[in-house]
């Protein structure tokens, strides 16, 4: 094949599976930059820790975050204890980083262009970053659980799951409901990361995108705090993040957890549109 | 037109070639960036088959021309055409046809050479993924980089940096290569190695763009020049014709200064100057040849001992156009 290939048709043939293979290298990527795996091994640590730190203090219940009182009970509970600890700040700040930085990190670093040169097309980019930032966002919370139940497992044993209400479940239900909570985690910070992408659109400064997008969390928690805009509580980004206690009830109002999910699913629509317009009309110029 | 274009025009399968599209044509492209304009009603046209130097001070508009060309920037006003479709419409069909490097190269500096060229080649949906390796060698040891290839992005030399970008527009086959500045940051060496290529390239039957403000350099390669100035295109054509723009001087050597110069104002020649230390005449050729200017200057009944014609080289046309050599203007 001589370089110019002068026999090739003027519309060079597409080869299946391309999307995937888009994707495949924006996850792998993300996977092998040593920033993203550090963040991957502070979130493994919250568990961790705190699985090691109750089994040396044995607290009481009704010390320190939710669930702290059941763990030496039933490791299960180590599961949704991290999850609250990690989803104010830690999940976040990972979330925020991995999102501001996905246009903005190749804005920046001049590989955009290089992208979109190959061609990549804006639309095709946009998808496969959502696809690779949401699946960031779920290991990132998988990671929390995954550790939370293994520490727990470990340290203090599984068993029957006594839910808020006092009634007692099987472990299979239990951890039913873990990954419930799990998976509605990861729907909550999905809209902070189309957030996040959406602000990596408006920027070449990668760091900045990051710390606008934690913005957004600590912005949104302190209106979330002020009583007088109770108003506009209800449909606040961070509002409803620790709705997933609904899982240890008895009774899970499905209708309650659908309502926070669409909103959260909402913002992530708003958000995804905007990066879209943006990154349309975006010029290249780094 | 080159043999390499023909070729073009009749081996293609699908929609055959017209031998007469050309590879780039922009009518009126304008690209402001606040009041400034950066790039001003540029009609270029790159013939299929050719290499075109696209020689500019910096700050003449080089790059921004060529963000439009690749549907980076969008243009104020004006059209695109490339390889006979409009952009950036049709850039989905155009791009996987067209290498590029634009003002210079950018990769991950956490991954090595070669993983940096698998991500480009995975994210190219025309790319074939059963050939991906092969190709991402053959790129890499066509500039130079195999050794290197294992090494992170971020310990490369300047000159790595380059021939990595080099690799990555030669990852498939292309019609078209727009190359900005290639052998910035290159050694002597390396900046031969390039031309080379470019040449190579263009014998394959690739057109190329290269952007550059080392004269000399392109004047070697090239068969066609543009010259852009405060983001205007002042010249473009073949090299000889962009040359011929310039006046050739004619020098006549005789003792017999009086009949010569007399012979040369007769034929209309202007400037003409008198050197009696070298027993010289000069002055400049215009639309004469260096033939009737012989016959003249013997008829006249001068011994004519020697005639030399000197073409302006690039570096003085470039200089008389933009007036200002290679200062930054704005
Ligand atoms: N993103 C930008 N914003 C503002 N001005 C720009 C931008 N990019 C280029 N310019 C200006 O446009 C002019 C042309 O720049 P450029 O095309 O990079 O020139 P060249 O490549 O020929 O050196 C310069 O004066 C430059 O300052
Ligand atoms: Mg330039």
């Amino acid at each position: 094949m001589s370089f110019a290939d002068l026999t090739l048709p003027v519309v060079r043939p597409r080869y299946r599976g391309a999307f995937w293979r888009l994707y495949k290298g924006e996850v792998g990527i993300s996977l092998r930059r040593r920033r993203n795996l550090a963040l991957l091994a502070v979130l493994s640590a919250i568990p961790l820790m705190i699985g090691i730190a109750v089994y040396l203090s044995t607290p009481r219940a009704g010390d320190g975050p939710a669930f702290l009182g059941q763990i030496t009970g039933n490791g299960l509970f180590l599961v949704f204890t991290a999850l609250t600890v990690c989803i104010p700040v830690f999940l976040p700040l990972v979330v925020g980083v991995v999102s501001g930085d996905s246009i903005a990190g190749e804005a920046g670093s001049g590989t955009l262009r290089y992208l979109l040169t190959v061609p990549v097309t804006r639309t095709r980019l946009l998808v496969a970053k959502t696809l690779g930032v949401a699946t960031f966002t779920a290991l990132a919370v998988a990671v929390v659980a995954v550790v939370g139940l293994v520490t727990g497992a470990v340290l203090f044993g599984l068993g029957n799951v006594t839910l808020l209400s006092g009634d007692t479940v099987s472990l299979g239900t239990g951890l039913l409901r873990a990954l419930g909570v799990s998976a509605y985690v990861m729907v909550a910070l999905f809209g902070l990361a189309a957030g996040g992408m959406f602000i990596s659109t408006l920027t070449e400064n990668a760091i900045a995108a990051m710390a606008t997008t934690i913005g957004l969390v600590m912005v949104s928690a302190l209106l979330d705090a002020v009583p007088q805009l109770s108003a506009i509580h209800g449909v606040l980004l961070t509002h409803n993040w620790l709705g997933f206690g609904e899982f240890l009830r008895s009774n899970v109002d499905t209708a309650a957890v659908l309502r926070w999910s669409a909103l959260h699913l909402a913002y992530a629509a708003v958000f995804l549109s905007l990066a879209w317009a943006r990154l349309q009309s975006k010029d290249v110029t780094s | 037109m080159t043999a390499a274009a023909t070729a073009a025009a009749t081996t293609t399968q699908g929609p055959p070639y017209d031998a007469v599209v050309p590879a780039i044509r922009t009518t009126g492209l304008t690209r402001r960036f606040g009041s400034q304009v950066a790039v001003s009603a540029v009609d270029l046209l790159v013939p299929r088959g050719a290499v075109y130097g696209f020689l500019g001070p910096n700050g003449s508009g080089k790059t921004t021309t060529i963000r439009m060309l690749l549907g980076l920037l969008a243009a104020d006003s004006g059209e695109i055409e490339m390889l006979g479709q409009p952009m950036p419409d049709a850039l989905a069909q155009v791009l996987p046809r067209v290498g590029a490097l634009i003002e210079g190269p950018a990769f991950h500096p956490y991954l090595t050479g070669t993983a940096n060229l698998r991500r480009l080649d995975v994210s190219d949906a025309t790319a074939n993924p059963a050939t991906s390796k092969e190709r991402i060698a053959a790129a890499l040891s066509r500039v130079g980089l195999t050794a290197a290839a294992g090494k992170k992005y971020r310990n490369y030399s300047l000159g790595m940096k380059q021939r990595l970008g080099l690799a990555a527009a030669l990852l498939q086959p292309r019609d078209l290569l727009v190359l900005d500045e290639p052998t910035n940051g290159l050694d002597p060496q390396g900046t031969r190695e390039v031309r080379h290529l470019v040449r190579e390239l263009a014998q394959d039957g690739a057109t190329v763009l290269v952007s550059s403000h080392l004269l000399a350099e392109v004047e070697q390669i090239a068969t066609h020049i543009g010259i852009m100035s405060g983001g205007e295109l002042l010249r473009q054509g073949t090299l000889t014709e962009v040359l011929s723009d310039g006046d050739a001087v004619v020098t006549v050597t005789t003792p017999d200064l009086g009949e010569a110069l007399e012979a040369l104002l007769l034929l209309g020649l202007a400037d003409a100057t008198l050197d009696r230390e070298h027993q010289q005449v000069q002055a400049r050729l215009g639309e004469i040849p260096a033939e009737a200017v012989a016959q003249a200057v013997i008829n006249a009944g001068a011994r004519l001992r020697g005639l030399t014609v000197e073409r302006p080289h690039l570096e003085d046309l470039f200089v008389s156009l933009t007036g200002e050599g290679f200062d930054v203007l704005r």
